[in-house]
Protein backbone atom coordinates (compact mmCIF):
# COMPACT_ATOMS: atom_id res chain seq x y z
CA UNK A 1 0.00 0.00 0.00
CA UNK A 2 1.38 3.05 -1.01
CA UNK A 3 1.31 6.80 1.41
CA UNK A 4 -1.65 8.15 -0.57
CA UNK A 5 -3.49 4.67 0.19
CA UNK A 6 -2.32 4.92 3.34
CA UNK A 7 -3.54 8.34 4.23
CA UNK A 8 -6.74 7.40 2.52
CA UNK A 9 -7.08 4.95 4.68
CA UNK A 10 -6.74 6.44 8.19
CA UNK A 11 -8.98 9.64 7.02
CA UNK A 12 -11.85 7.00 5.85
CA UNK A 13 -15.04 8.43 7.14
CA UNK A 14 -14.06 11.59 8.11
CA UNK A 15 -15.04 14.65 6.60
CA UNK A 16 -12.70 16.48 4.01
CA UNK A 17 -12.60 19.62 3.40
CA UNK A 18 -10.35 21.80 1.18
CA UNK A 19 -7.51 24.35 2.46
CA UNK A 20 -4.34 25.64 0.40
CA UNK A 21 -1.21 24.55 2.01
CA UNK A 22 1.15 26.98 0.20
CA UNK A 23 -1.07 29.61 0.64
CA UNK A 24 -1.21 29.30 4.55
CA UNK A 25 2.65 29.29 4.74
CA UNK A 26 2.88 32.88 2.87
CA UNK A 27 0.15 34.31 4.86
CA UNK A 28 2.36 33.08 8.10
CA UNK A 29 5.97 34.45 6.75
CA UNK A 30 3.59 37.68 5.84
CA UNK A 31 2.55 37.77 9.58
CA UNK A 32 5.84 36.90 11.15
CA UNK A 33 7.56 39.54 8.93
CA UNK A 34 5.50 42.11 10.28
CA UNK A 35 6.43 41.14 13.94
CA UNK A 36 9.98 40.28 13.45
CA UNK A 37 10.40 44.02 11.52
CA UNK A 38 8.59 45.59 13.94
CA UNK A 39 10.27 44.07 17.02
CA UNK A 40 13.57 44.57 15.21
CA UNK A 41 12.68 48.46 14.19
CA UNK A 42 11.34 49.51 17.68
CA UNK A 43 13.20 47.37 20.12
CA UNK A 44 16.72 46.86 18.31
CA UNK A 45 19.12 44.90 20.21
CA UNK A 46 21.51 44.64 22.66
CA UNK A 47 25.11 45.34 22.12
CA UNK A 48 27.15 46.47 24.86
CA UNK A 49 30.54 46.21 24.13
CA UNK A 50 33.20 43.61 24.87
CA UNK A 51 35.40 43.76 27.90
CA UNK A 52 38.98 43.67 26.69
CA UNK A 53 42.05 43.61 29.13
CA UNK A 54 42.39 47.07 28.09
CA UNK A 55 39.33 48.57 29.29
CA UNK A 56 39.76 46.00 32.93
CA UNK A 57 43.42 47.49 33.21
CA UNK A 58 42.23 51.14 32.69
CA UNK A 59 38.99 51.30 34.79
CA UNK A 60 39.97 48.37 37.75
CA UNK A 61 43.81 48.75 37.53
CA UNK A 62 43.55 47.00 41.08
CA UNK A 63 41.30 44.12 40.02
CA UNK A 64 44.15 43.77 37.30
CA UNK A 65 46.86 43.80 39.34
CA UNK A 66 45.49 41.67 41.89
CA UNK A 67 44.06 38.84 39.33
CA UNK A 68 48.10 39.41 38.00
CA UNK A 69 49.48 38.56 40.98
CA UNK A 70 47.34 35.62 41.10
CA UNK A 71 48.23 34.00 38.05
CA UNK A 72 52.26 34.39 38.46
CA UNK A 73 51.53 32.76 42.11
CA UNK A 74 49.56 30.12 40.42
CA UNK A 75 46.10 30.45 43.18
CA UNK A 76 44.15 32.11 40.05
CA UNK A 77 41.05 30.26 38.78
CA UNK A 78 42.55 29.14 35.75
CA UNK A 79 45.44 27.75 37.59
CA UNK A 80 43.59 25.61 39.88
CA UNK A 81 40.88 25.25 37.64
CA UNK A 82 41.80 21.31 36.29
CA UNK A 83 41.11 19.73 33.44
CA UNK A 84 40.92 20.78 30.05
CA UNK A 85 43.30 23.01 31.56
CA UNK A 86 45.89 21.88 34.22
CA UNK A 87 46.29 19.15 36.11
CA UNK A 88 45.46 20.37 39.66
CA UNK A 89 44.16 17.70 41.45
CA UNK A 90 41.14 16.60 43.25
CA UNK A 91 38.88 19.89 41.26
CA UNK A 92 37.40 18.42 38.39
CA UNK A 93 33.76 17.93 38.87
CA UNK A 94 32.68 14.43 39.95
CA UNK A 95 29.57 12.56 40.43
CA UNK A 96 31.29 9.25 43.15
CA UNK A 97 33.67 7.97 40.64
CA UNK A 98 32.58 9.01 37.69
CA UNK A 99 34.23 12.11 36.42
CA UNK A 100 34.28 13.23 32.33
CA UNK A 101 35.99 15.97 33.13
CA UNK A 102 39.42 14.10 34.21
CA UNK A 103 38.89 11.55 31.84
CA UNK A 104 39.39 13.79 29.03
CA UNK A 105 42.41 14.61 30.57
CA UNK A 106 44.72 18.21 29.98
CA UNK A 107 43.92 19.08 26.13
CA UNK A 108 44.37 22.74 26.27
CA UNK A 109 47.45 23.50 28.47
CA UNK A 110 47.70 26.67 29.71
CA UNK A 111 50.03 27.89 32.39
CA UNK A 112 48.64 31.25 33.82
CA UNK A 113 51.64 32.25 35.24
CA UNK A 114 53.69 31.67 32.00
CA UNK A 115 50.75 32.62 29.80
CA UNK A 116 49.33 35.66 31.18
CA UNK A 117 52.47 37.29 32.45
CA UNK A 118 55.87 35.94 32.18
CA UNK A 119 55.19 35.49 28.08
CA UNK A 120 53.81 38.36 27.21
CA UNK A 121 56.36 40.71 29.97
CA UNK A 122 59.28 38.92 27.85
CA UNK A 123 58.12 40.97 24.65
CA UNK A 124 57.91 44.47 26.48
CA UNK A 125 61.27 43.67 28.20
CA UNK A 126 63.00 44.39 24.66
CA UNK A 127 64.11 47.80 25.03
CA UNK A 128 62.98 48.60 28.63
CA UNK A 129 65.68 47.70 31.02
CA UNK A 130 63.26 47.98 33.97
CA UNK A 131 60.91 44.92 32.78
CA UNK A 132 63.62 42.89 31.79
CA UNK A 133 66.04 43.40 35.22
CA UNK A 134 63.15 42.68 36.78
CA UNK A 135 61.92 39.19 34.84
CA UNK A 136 65.73 38.24 35.52
CA UNK A 137 65.81 38.77 38.85
CA UNK A 138 62.35 37.16 39.47
CA UNK A 139 63.39 34.13 36.99
CA UNK A 140 66.94 33.83 39.26
CA UNK A 141 64.82 33.46 42.59
CA UNK A 142 64.11 30.35 44.11
CA UNK A 143 60.40 29.18 44.19
CA UNK A 144 60.02 29.98 47.72
CA UNK A 145 61.36 33.92 47.50
CA UNK A 146 58.87 34.09 44.83
CA UNK A 147 55.90 32.79 46.91
CA UNK A 148 57.30 35.25 50.03
CA UNK A 149 57.50 38.20 47.27
CA UNK A 150 53.98 37.20 45.58
CA UNK A 151 52.19 36.33 49.47
CA UNK A 152 53.26 39.71 50.82
CA UNK A 153 52.47 41.81 47.39
CA UNK A 154 49.00 40.12 47.29
CA UNK A 155 48.57 41.17 50.77
CA UNK A 156 49.15 44.69 50.15
CA UNK A 157 47.31 44.90 47.09
CA UNK A 158 44.16 44.80 49.62
CA UNK A 159 44.92 48.73 50.71
CA UNK A 160 46.20 49.60 46.91
CA UNK A 161 45.95 52.76 45.47
CA UNK A 162 45.41 54.18 42.27
CA UNK A 163 47.61 57.22 41.40
CA UNK A 164 48.85 58.48 37.78
CA UNK A 165 47.61 55.47 36.18
CA UNK A 166 49.82 53.13 38.57
CA UNK A 167 49.12 50.61 41.24
CA UNK A 168 50.81 51.69 44.80
CA UNK A 169 51.16 49.29 47.64
CA UNK A 170 52.43 50.12 51.16
CA UNK A 171 56.25 49.83 51.56
CA UNK A 172 57.48 46.39 51.59
CA UNK A 173 59.77 43.69 50.29
CA UNK A 174 58.45 42.38 47.36
CA UNK A 175 61.39 42.30 45.07
CA UNK A 176 60.81 42.80 41.23
CA UNK A 177 57.02 42.21 41.79
CA UNK A 178 55.78 45.85 41.69
CA UNK A 179 57.88 46.21 38.73
CA UNK A 180 56.76 43.30 36.93
CA UNK A 181 53.17 44.25 36.98
CA UNK A 182 53.70 47.64 36.42
CA UNK A 183 55.12 46.39 32.96
CA UNK A 184 51.78 44.08 32.72
CA UNK A 185 49.47 46.81 33.54
CA UNK A 186 50.92 49.56 31.15
CA UNK A 187 51.08 46.64 28.49
CA UNK A 188 47.52 45.88 28.80
CA UNK A 189 46.55 49.66 28.93
CA UNK A 190 47.97 49.91 25.56
CA UNK A 191 45.60 47.08 24.28
CA UNK A 192 49.25 45.46 23.84
CA UNK A 193 47.83 42.53 26.02
CA UNK A 194 44.92 41.53 24.27
CA UNK A 195 47.10 40.88 21.19
CA UNK A 196 49.57 39.00 22.86
CA UNK A 197 47.49 36.48 24.38
CA UNK A 198 45.87 35.88 21.16
CA UNK A 199 48.99 35.46 19.42
CA UNK A 200 49.51 31.48 18.17
CA UNK A 201 52.67 32.01 15.95
CA UNK A 202 50.03 32.77 13.06
CA UNK A 203 48.75 35.70 11.28
CA UNK A 204 45.06 34.64 11.60
CA UNK A 205 43.64 34.05 15.32
CA UNK A 206 39.66 33.32 16.23
CA UNK A 207 40.92 31.41 19.54
CA UNK A 208 40.12 33.64 22.91
CA UNK A 209 40.62 31.04 25.49
CA UNK A 210 43.35 32.82 26.71
CA UNK A 211 42.01 36.28 26.85
CA UNK A 212 38.60 35.46 28.28
CA UNK A 213 40.26 32.75 30.96
CA UNK A 214 42.32 35.99 32.44
CA UNK A 215 39.31 38.28 32.60
CA UNK A 216 37.16 35.53 33.80
CA UNK A 217 39.84 35.64 36.82
CA UNK A 218 38.94 38.67 38.06
CA UNK A 219 35.78 40.36 39.48
CA UNK A 220 35.84 43.30 36.81
CA UNK A 221 33.95 41.24 34.50
CA UNK A 222 31.68 38.86 36.97
CA UNK A 223 31.03 42.34 38.85
CA UNK A 224 29.77 43.87 35.24
CA UNK A 225 27.74 40.29 34.68
CA UNK A 226 25.59 40.68 37.89
CA UNK A 227 25.03 44.23 37.13
CA UNK A 228 23.23 43.17 34.33
CA UNK A 229 21.49 39.94 36.07
CA UNK A 230 23.39 37.01 34.34
CA UNK A 231 25.69 35.52 36.63
CA UNK A 232 24.01 31.49 37.30
CA UNK A 233 22.76 32.64 40.51
CA UNK A 234 20.42 35.28 38.96
CA UNK A 235 19.03 32.64 36.03
CA UNK A 236 22.15 34.34 34.11
CA UNK A 237 22.42 31.60 31.24
CA UNK A 238 18.82 32.70 29.56
CA UNK A 239 19.29 36.60 30.15
CA UNK A 240 20.55 39.04 27.70
CA UNK A 241 22.30 42.56 28.88
CA UNK A 242 19.26 45.64 29.34
CA UNK A 243 15.90 44.57 29.53
CA UNK A 244 16.04 42.15 26.25
CA UNK A 245 15.05 38.54 25.85
CA UNK A 246 17.78 36.42 25.90
CA UNK A 247 17.62 32.16 25.74
CA UNK A 248 14.82 32.29 27.99
CA UNK A 249 13.98 28.53 26.47
CA UNK A 250 17.06 27.63 28.95
CA UNK A 251 15.13 28.13 31.84
CA UNK A 252 15.10 24.25 32.85
CA UNK A 253 18.86 24.58 32.56
CA UNK A 254 19.07 27.88 34.97
CA UNK A 255 16.56 26.42 36.92
CA UNK A 256 18.62 23.75 39.36
CA UNK A 257 21.23 26.78 39.57
CA UNK A 258 19.02 28.59 41.85
CA UNK A 259 18.53 26.60 45.19
CA UNK A 260 20.07 24.03 47.66
CA UNK A 261 21.28 21.71 47.22
CA UNK A 262 22.76 22.49 43.86
CA UNK A 263 24.31 25.90 44.91
CA UNK A 264 24.81 25.00 48.55
CA UNK A 265 23.96 22.93 51.69
CA UNK A 266 20.67 21.54 52.22
CA UNK A 267 19.25 19.59 55.16
CA UNK A 268 17.66 16.47 53.49
CA UNK A 269 16.08 13.77 55.54
CA UNK A 270 18.59 14.53 58.59
CA UNK A 271 22.07 14.48 55.78
CA UNK A 272 23.76 17.59 54.82
CA UNK A 273 23.79 17.50 51.13
CA UNK A 274 25.71 19.87 49.04
CA UNK A 275 26.21 19.22 45.18
CA UNK A 276 27.44 22.54 44.70
CA UNK A 277 31.03 21.45 44.04
CA UNK A 278 29.47 19.82 40.82
CA UNK A 279 26.52 21.45 39.92
CA UNK A 280 27.09 21.45 36.39
CA UNK A 281 27.69 17.86 35.32
CA UNK A 282 24.91 16.64 37.35
CA UNK A 283 22.43 19.72 35.75
CA UNK A 284 23.58 18.87 32.40
CA UNK A 285 23.54 14.96 32.80
CA UNK A 286 19.63 16.09 34.21
CA UNK A 287 19.04 17.81 30.87
CA UNK A 288 19.82 15.17 29.09
CA UNK A 289 17.73 12.42 31.23
CA UNK A 290 14.80 15.08 30.95
CA UNK A 291 15.86 15.63 27.08
CA UNK A 292 15.64 11.82 26.12
CA UNK A 293 12.50 11.19 28.56
CA UNK A 294 10.91 14.11 26.11
CA UNK A 295 11.81 12.66 22.98
CA UNK A 296 10.72 9.07 23.94
CA UNK A 297 7.29 10.22 25.52
CA UNK A 298 5.07 8.43 23.03
CA UNK A 299 6.35 5.02 24.50
CA UNK A 300 6.18 6.08 28.53
CA UNK A 301 3.40 5.10 30.23
CA UNK A 302 1.59 8.10 32.44
CA UNK A 303 3.65 10.55 30.81
CA UNK A 304 1.89 9.63 27.11
CA UNK A 305 -1.70 9.13 29.25
CA UNK A 306 -1.84 12.98 30.12
CA UNK A 307 -3.11 14.34 27.71
CA UNK A 308 -6.16 12.10 27.40
CA UNK A 309 -6.46 12.84 31.27
CA UNK A 310 -6.02 16.39 31.02
CA UNK A 311 -8.81 18.03 28.72
CA UNK A 312 -7.15 20.25 26.71
CA UNK A 313 -7.51 18.11 23.56
CA UNK A 314 -11.27 19.16 24.14
CA UNK A 315 -10.67 22.84 23.85
CA UNK A 316 -8.32 22.70 20.47
CA UNK A 317 -10.55 20.08 19.43
CA UNK A 318 -14.12 21.75 20.65
CA UNK A 319 -15.58 22.65 17.36
CA UNK A 320 -14.93 18.69 15.99
CA UNK A 321 -16.53 17.37 19.28
CA UNK A 322 -19.37 19.92 19.16
CA UNK A 323 -20.21 18.92 15.64
CA UNK A 324 -19.20 14.51 16.06
CA UNK B 1 7.30 -8.50 -46.43
CA UNK B 2 5.40 -8.20 -42.84
CA UNK B 3 7.32 -6.13 -40.47
CA UNK B 4 8.74 -7.93 -37.32
CA UNK B 5 6.35 -6.29 -35.00
CA UNK B 6 8.91 -4.71 -31.49
CA UNK B 7 9.09 -6.69 -28.95
CA UNK B 8 7.62 -5.58 -25.49
CA UNK B 9 10.05 -4.22 -23.25
CA UNK B 10 10.76 -5.98 -20.75
CA UNK B 11 10.90 -4.64 -16.96
CA UNK B 12 14.15 -3.66 -15.82
CA UNK B 13 15.67 -2.57 -12.58
CA UNK B 14 18.44 -0.50 -11.91
CA UNK B 15 19.01 1.51 -8.54
CA UNK B 16 17.63 4.63 -10.17
CA UNK B 17 14.83 2.87 -11.26
CA UNK B 18 14.29 1.17 -7.55
CA UNK B 19 14.52 4.85 -5.55
CA UNK B 20 12.23 6.35 -8.25
CA UNK B 21 9.72 3.99 -7.18
CA UNK B 22 10.54 3.92 -3.76
CA UNK B 23 9.83 8.06 -3.36
CA UNK B 24 6.84 7.50 -6.07
CA UNK B 25 5.17 5.21 -3.42
CA UNK B 26 6.29 7.27 0.06
CA UNK B 27 6.42 10.52 -1.12
CA UNK B 28 3.08 11.17 -3.80
CA UNK B 29 2.66 15.11 -4.55
CA UNK B 30 -0.73 14.58 -3.25
CA UNK B 31 0.32 14.09 0.26
CA UNK B 32 3.35 15.87 0.40
CA UNK B 33 1.02 18.95 -1.19
CA UNK B 34 -2.57 18.01 -0.18
CA UNK B 35 -5.04 20.24 -1.60
CA UNK B 36 -7.51 18.64 1.30
CA UNK B 37 -7.71 18.29 4.97
CA UNK B 38 -9.62 16.69 7.88
CA UNK B 39 -12.27 18.93 9.30
CA UNK B 40 -10.76 18.38 12.61
CA UNK B 41 -8.04 20.32 11.42
CA UNK B 42 -9.66 23.76 12.34
CA UNK B 43 -7.70 24.76 15.78
CA UNK B 44 -5.18 27.78 15.78
CA UNK B 45 -2.64 25.26 17.08
CA UNK B 46 -2.29 23.94 13.99
CA UNK B 47 -0.76 27.12 12.71
CA UNK B 48 2.04 27.24 15.30
CA UNK B 49 4.58 24.81 13.39
CA UNK B 50 4.23 26.73 10.17
CA UNK B 51 4.97 29.99 12.08
CA UNK B 52 7.76 28.35 13.91
CA UNK B 53 8.90 27.61 10.26
CA UNK B 54 8.43 31.33 9.42
CA UNK B 55 10.47 32.38 12.21
CA UNK B 56 13.31 29.91 11.07
CA UNK B 57 13.38 31.22 7.03
CA UNK B 58 13.72 34.88 8.53
CA UNK B 59 16.74 33.79 10.94
CA UNK B 60 18.44 32.03 7.41
CA UNK B 61 17.41 35.42 5.27
CA UNK B 62 19.15 37.34 8.07
CA UNK B 63 21.83 35.29 9.36
CA UNK B 64 22.96 35.03 5.51
CA UNK B 65 23.35 38.80 5.43
CA UNK B 66 25.32 38.62 8.94
CA UNK B 67 27.66 35.90 7.72
CA UNK B 68 28.23 37.54 4.56
CA UNK B 69 29.54 41.18 5.87
CA UNK B 70 30.80 39.86 9.16
CA UNK B 71 31.32 40.54 12.62
CA UNK B 72 32.44 44.57 12.24
CA UNK B 73 29.03 45.23 10.03
CA UNK B 74 26.81 43.99 12.74
CA UNK B 75 28.37 45.99 15.33
CA UNK B 76 29.34 49.22 13.64
CA UNK B 77 26.53 50.01 10.20
CA UNK B 78 23.47 51.15 11.06
CA UNK B 79 21.69 48.16 8.52
CA UNK B 80 24.36 45.54 10.27
CA UNK B 81 22.26 46.33 13.39
CA UNK B 82 19.35 46.14 12.04
CA UNK B 83 20.07 43.14 10.35
CA UNK B 84 21.45 41.86 13.88
CA UNK B 85 18.05 42.81 15.48
CA UNK B 86 16.01 40.73 12.43
CA UNK B 87 18.36 38.00 13.69
CA UNK B 88 17.80 38.45 17.36
CA UNK B 89 13.76 38.44 17.17
CA UNK B 90 13.29 35.82 14.51
CA UNK B 91 14.91 33.87 16.95
CA UNK B 92 12.49 34.83 19.56
CA UNK B 93 9.61 34.03 17.41
CA UNK B 94 10.87 30.89 16.16
CA UNK B 95 11.52 29.59 19.52
CA UNK B 96 8.08 30.87 20.71
CA UNK B 97 6.49 29.35 18.05
CA UNK B 98 8.18 26.17 18.24
CA UNK B 99 7.29 25.58 21.81
CA UNK B 100 3.93 26.35 21.52
CA UNK B 101 3.77 23.65 18.83
CA UNK B 102 5.73 21.04 21.05
CA UNK B 103 2.82 21.86 23.64
CA UNK B 104 0.27 21.96 21.16
CA UNK B 105 1.22 18.06 20.29
CA UNK B 106 1.92 17.08 23.61
CA UNK B 107 -1.58 17.56 24.52
CA UNK B 108 -2.88 16.33 21.06
CA UNK B 109 -1.14 13.62 21.54
CA UNK B 110 0.31 13.79 18.58
CA UNK B 111 2.27 10.87 18.33
CA UNK B 112 -0.30 8.35 17.89
CA UNK B 113 -0.69 5.84 15.30
CA UNK B 114 2.84 5.27 13.89
CA UNK B 115 3.63 9.19 14.52
CA UNK B 116 6.10 8.74 17.23
CA UNK B 117 8.97 9.13 14.76
CA UNK B 118 7.68 12.61 13.93
CA UNK B 119 7.53 13.44 17.84
CA UNK B 120 10.97 11.94 18.33
CA UNK B 121 12.40 14.09 15.30
CA UNK B 122 10.65 17.12 16.51
CA UNK B 123 12.35 16.67 20.16
CA UNK B 124 15.54 16.22 18.73
CA UNK B 125 15.16 19.54 16.47
CA UNK B 126 13.84 21.50 19.77
CA UNK B 127 17.11 20.09 21.32
CA UNK B 128 19.65 21.17 18.63
CA UNK B 129 17.45 24.69 17.56
CA UNK B 130 18.81 25.06 21.18
CA UNK B 131 22.74 24.07 20.94
CA UNK B 132 22.16 26.61 17.25
CA UNK B 133 21.30 29.60 19.53
CA UNK B 134 23.68 28.74 22.00
CA UNK B 135 26.55 29.14 19.58
CA UNK B 136 24.75 32.21 17.91
CA UNK B 137 24.87 33.94 21.32
CA UNK B 138 28.87 33.27 21.82
CA UNK B 139 29.69 34.53 18.71
CA UNK B 140 27.95 37.74 19.19
CA UNK B 141 31.51 39.74 19.55
CA UNK B 142 29.77 41.69 22.46
CA UNK B 143 30.17 42.10 26.27
CA UNK B 144 26.57 39.07 26.44
CA UNK B 145 28.68 36.58 24.24
CA UNK B 146 31.98 37.23 26.05
CA UNK B 147 30.39 36.51 29.29
CA UNK B 148 27.96 33.15 28.34
CA UNK B 149 31.46 32.07 26.95
CA UNK B 150 33.32 32.36 29.82
CA UNK B 151 30.29 31.12 31.95
CA UNK B 152 29.07 28.18 30.12
CA UNK B 153 32.86 26.62 29.78
CA UNK B 154 32.12 25.26 32.93
CA UNK B 155 29.00 23.39 32.31
CA UNK B 156 31.24 21.49 28.77
CA UNK B 157 34.42 21.05 30.92
CA UNK B 158 32.42 19.47 33.85
CA UNK B 159 31.04 16.54 31.12
CA UNK B 160 34.52 16.50 29.44
CA UNK B 161 33.91 17.97 25.99
CA UNK B 162 35.38 21.32 27.06
CA UNK B 163 38.06 20.78 24.29
CA UNK B 164 36.32 19.21 21.73
CA UNK B 165 33.40 21.83 21.89
CA UNK B 166 35.70 25.04 22.91
CA UNK B 167 32.98 28.19 23.55
CA UNK B 168 36.10 30.58 24.35
CA UNK B 169 37.27 29.94 20.75
CA UNK B 170 35.03 31.86 18.80
CA UNK B 171 36.14 30.43 15.29
CA UNK B 172 35.14 27.27 16.05
CA UNK B 173 31.64 28.48 17.56
CA UNK B 174 31.02 30.34 14.74
CA UNK B 175 31.40 27.98 12.05
CA UNK B 176 29.39 25.32 14.42
CA UNK B 177 26.35 28.02 14.46
CA UNK B 178 26.34 29.43 10.59
CA UNK B 179 27.31 26.08 9.14
CA UNK B 180 26.92 22.91 10.82
CA UNK B 181 23.86 23.12 12.79
CA UNK B 182 21.86 25.20 10.36
CA UNK B 183 22.50 22.10 7.80
CA UNK B 184 21.68 19.86 10.64
CA UNK B 185 18.51 21.50 11.11
CA UNK B 186 17.32 22.24 7.82
CA UNK B 187 17.73 18.20 7.03
CA UNK B 188 16.09 17.39 10.40
CA UNK B 189 13.13 19.71 9.52
CA UNK B 190 12.56 18.43 5.66
CA UNK B 191 12.57 14.58 7.41
CA UNK B 192 10.06 16.02 10.14
CA UNK B 193 8.07 17.89 6.95
CA UNK B 194 8.11 14.79 4.97
CA UNK B 195 6.62 12.39 8.27
CA UNK B 196 3.84 14.74 8.92
CA UNK B 197 2.75 15.04 5.01
CA UNK B 198 3.00 11.38 5.31
CA UNK B 199 1.66 9.86 7.90
CA UNK B 200 -1.23 13.28 7.83
CA UNK B 201 -2.97 15.19 10.83
CA UNK B 202 -3.26 12.81 13.56
CA UNK B 203 -6.60 12.00 14.50
CA UNK B 204 -8.62 13.59 17.56
CA UNK B 205 -8.12 11.55 21.20
CA UNK B 206 -10.81 9.42 21.76
CA UNK B 207 -12.28 9.31 17.85
CA UNK B 208 -12.60 5.56 16.60
CA UNK B 209 -10.74 4.83 13.51
CA UNK B 210 -12.49 3.30 10.93
CA UNK B 211 -9.84 0.45 10.01
CA UNK B 212 -7.60 -0.90 12.49
CA UNK B 213 -3.81 0.32 12.15
CA UNK B 214 -1.61 -2.12 10.53
CA UNK B 215 1.21 -2.97 12.35
CA UNK B 216 3.60 -0.69 10.79
CA UNK B 217 2.01 2.20 11.33
CA UNK B 218 1.55 1.31 15.30
CA UNK B 219 3.83 3.14 17.41
CA UNK B 220 6.50 0.34 18.52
Amino acid sequence: MNAADRQAKYYAGIKMIHFDLVKEMVLALFVVSLVVVGLAGVLSSPDDPAVTLQTWATKDPVDFVTTATSELAGTSGTAGYGPPYNNTADVAQAIGPISPQSLAGVRIPIDPAQDFVLKPLGFAAVGNPTISTALQTYAAASSDQQQTWLTSYTDALGNATVANDEVSVASGDYGPVPDLMTGLLGLARTGALDGLLLSNGNLFQTDFTKPLLFLGDGNYLPNLAAAQHLTGDQWGMMNETGMYPGQTWLWAFSFWYQFPPFNGPADILGQQIDWSANTDLIVIILMIVLTTLLALVPFIPILRDIPRWVPIHRLIWRKYYRNS
Amino acid sequence: MREASPKPQAEHSSWTLSIRRLLARNLPLSNLLPDRQPVYVGSWVYIFGVLAIAGLIWIIGSGVLLAFFGPQWWHESNIGRFVNSLHLWSVQVFFVFMVLHLWGQYFMAGWRDGRAPTWMIGVVIFAFSIAAAFTGFVSQQNFAGEWIAVNAKDATNSFGIGSLFNVLNFGQMYGIHVVLLPLLLATLLGIHLVLVRMRGVVRPIGLKRAAPPSDEERPS
